[in-house]
């Protein structure tokens, strides 16, 4: 690109990025006692106009020698086993992790939060990655198991291992409820209407204070117990906890350690479960629609259905998850539940590469990680990651982990 | 009745809002056919422009209010439709021609983005305003309740129908409103005809930023308190108010703006004010049930 061309559109982009950079980063609203009074910060602005100029002008020059645009990022072929050896690598770390000398309480405790992402990414990926339905509202599911395990373990005593299905069920049952009326409209509609559902919830949760606490939310839930045998250190008379059934000295380690095992015995259910289910004619439907679905109404696949089974089985496994989460936290209240958290999970589902079970592992491990890792930038947490969020579309639309192209593909790619 | 009155004017005032903000995401819908996700944090964004330009104004004492409210709407529009433009430019045009969700979910991105921008730079409290329009009639009195409307409430709604009407001609007989009806038709014909379709897109982008940057100054001047998570709910809503009057249909996105408005004022004044947006939601649920098309969409048939 000639250099006087390569300038006029630098300079176009400094003005563009002056324009956006003036009011809202030039002024800052302090407030005062008497009111607000307005704080400027010029040099900020000249800073950010400055680097756009300059990057804008250099990205000109180079985009001139080079072939072609090379913004598209491409990853190095694997061979096909690549991911199943991976996938059986991590699993095998997974289950060795506790016992490794790294694996302090707040390792293991970072490693369940990972884990219960990983789930929760699995359990959308039914629905959003096999099935292409965009749900903005997976962590209304989320929510319902949570609170039916801390409602029927609070008022009815019920085990974890009662609870759990029980947990599933209802937000299944939600799932379906809501699928029901809304599966038959176009995607972009069931977005917005699983967003707003997502919202019902948590204000029905805030606000209905005798049902769930309001947003002071539910204390003193159950903690889950070892097939029975609780962990504590001052059982009640008569009960014989799970150190001295087993002869060892009491290490809250013991518990967190069996939490881990549970999360993740969960969550390799909900893979295997899937992996399963894609062989099957139903989960073959879900992505025949999720490619065509004139062709697959031609077909005689009756559309809603086939979305429905995977709305309500996606919502079932995040049902699981929010069961889990109730019982790891012990505490629960609507703030867990806002619609960042379905954000969040959805981001893991794409940026791993929808359909991709490795892709989800991957991302949800780089999602928490890294904002873990950089806590003291955590103010910055989220405007990186909608940044990220943005620039893994424009990069690579396909995801981090590119899933499988369908076989035989029609017609131009839409 | 003067009860009913009341809440009548001031379901019309918000509504107004949310129509405002609708027309922006059923004119990109139409045209594109992506939901600007975004588009609830553009109007946030013209909502703090406003308020940072009536506290520059605030400062040099400027007094007359309707001279101030001009100004604040000039600099309003231009900025926020920066904003608008750029959105489009940066996080929307490369994925055109993407598979479907790609947009939506760069949408997603940059309402994330956005939000804690703002959050970042401008902080977490909320603004205040003092009032800068202020006093009103009293419509009706009986006993002890008065039906009162104010200046502010009048001017909302002159300037809703004005900005109305000025659209529909600017749609339906400049050259840039066919453009426009020519690319939401059919993309690749228009081009072919000569139209040129990303400009027109940019141009729609601009459009309905500015129409937002109007309805964030009236919030700003409405409620008197800004802060960075307005654009969520607002947005939400507004992209309700569209399906519910037919995406891609300008009257219904105005149409459903007024009824979320009305819906919302009459819940509030007779029901739990906290379930308001239940209601909201819920009837957006059963108009799409009964209608998929909203109240004034055109039925819309699929092609292989």
């Amino acid at each position: 690109m000639p250099f006087a061309q390569a300038l006029r559109e630098a300079g176009m982009a400094a003005f563009v990025a002056a324009m956006l950079a003036v009011p809202l980063v030039g002024f800052r609203l302090a407030d005062t006692s008497t009111g607000l009074r307005i704080d400027t910060r010029f040099d900020w602005v000249a800073f950010g106009v400055g680097g756009v100029f300059l990057g804008r002008l250099l990205l000109g020059l180079l985009r001139g020698r080079g072939p072609g645009s090379g913004l598209r990022l491409d990853l190095p072929k694997l061979p096909s086993n690549a991911g199943t050896l991976f996938g059986a690598g991590l699993a095998i770390f997974a289950i060795v992790m506790p016992f490794t000398p790294m694996a302090d309480r707040y390792v293991v405790e970072l490693a369940i939060t990972v884990l219960i992402y990983v789930m929760l990414g699995w359990g959308l990926n039914i629905v959003v990655g096999l099935a292409g339905l965009l749900d903005l509202g997976y962590v209304a599911f989320y929510a319902v198991g949570a609170y039916s395990y801390a409602l029927f373990a609070i008022h009815f005593g019920w085990s974890f291992w009662i609870c759990l299905p029980i947990a599933g069920a209802l937000a299944a049952l939600f799932g379906v409820l809501l699928g029901f009326p809304v599966l038959r409209l176009r995607g972009d509609y069931l977005a917005i209407v699983t967003l707003g559902f997502g919202e019902m919830i948590r204000i029905v949760l805030l606000n209905w204070k005798e049902f769930s606490g309001g947003s002071a939310g539910l204390t003193s839930i159950p903690r889950p117990s070892f097939f029975g045998i609780q962990f504590t250190n001052n059982p009640d008379p008569g009960v014989i906890p799970f150190h001295e059934y087993f002869g060892l000295d009491f290490s809250p380690m013991q518990r967190i350690t069996f939490l881990y095992y549970l999360i993740f015995a969960l969550a390799l259910a909900t893979n295997f479960f899937t992996l399963r289910l894609r062989k099957l004619p139903i989960g073959r439907a879900w992505e025949a629609l999720r490619e065509d679905e004139i062709a697959c109404r031609a077909l005689g696949i009756n559309p809603t259905n086939v979305k429905l089974s995977a709305f309500a089985l996606g919502a079932m496994f995040g049902g699981f998850a929010g069961a889990f989460f109730a019982t790891r936290q012990g505490f629960i209240s609507p703030e867990s539940f806002t619609f960042i958290e379905s954000a969040v999970i959805l981001a893991i589902v794409v940026l791993g590469g929808m359909g991709s079970q490795l892709g989800v592992v991957i991302a949800a491990g780089f999602l928490i990680l890294v904002p873990e890792l950089l806590r003291e930038f955590s103010q910055y947490r989220m405007i990186l990651f909608g940044l990220a969020m943005v620039l893994i579309m424009l990069w690579r639309p396909q995801g981090l982990v590119a899933h499988r192209d369908p076989s035989i593909r029609l017609g131009a790619a839409r | 009745m003067e009860y009913f009155l009341q809440q009548l004017i001031n379901g019309l005032t918000l509504g107004a809002i949310y129509g405002l903000i609708a027309i922006g995401y059923t004119m990109v819908y139409g045209i594109v056919g992506m939901i600007n996700f975004a588009h609830g944090e553009v109007y946030m964004i013209g909502a703090f422009v406003s308020l940072i330009a009536f506290t520059i104004l605030g400062t040099f004492a400027f007094a007359n209010p309707v001279v101030a409210i001009l100004i604040v709407l000039v600099a309003a529009i231009v900025f926020t439709a920066a904003y608008g433009w750029t959105v489009e430019r940066i996080a929307y045009r490369p994925l055109r021609g993407s598979f479907r969700l790609a947009p939506l979910i760069s949408a997603i991105g940059v309402s994330i983005f956005l939000q804690n921008y703002v959050h970042l730079l401008q902080g977490a409290k909320m603004k205040p305003l003092q009032p800068v329009v202020t006093g009103g009639f009293v419509l009706a009195q009986d006993g002890g309740f008065a039906v009162r409307i104010t200046y502010l409430q009048i001017g909302i709604v002159v300037a809703t129908v004005v900005l109305m009407a000025a659209f529909t001609l600017l749609i339906q007989k400049t050259s840039l409103g066919r453009a426009q009806r020519a690319c939401e038709q059919d993309r690749k014909m228009a081009a072919l005809l000569g139209v040129n379709v990303d400009r027109t897109i940019s141009i729609t982008f601009v459009m309905g930023a500015a129409l937002a940057a109007v309805a964030g100054l009236i919030f700003t001047l409405y409620y008197g308190a800004v802060d960075f998570f307005i654009g969520f709910l607002a947005g939400l809503k507004a992209f309700t108010a569209a399906v519910l009057g037919g995406i891609g249909s300008l009257p219904g996105a105005m149409l459903g703006g007024v009824l979320i408005g009305l819906i919302e004022a009459f819940w509030s004044a007779h029901f739990p004010i906290a379930y308001k947006d239940v209601a909201v939601f819920a009837i957006l649920v059963i108009v799409l049930i009964f209608r998929p098309t909203g109240l004034l969409g055109r039925p819309d048939v699929e092609k292989v």
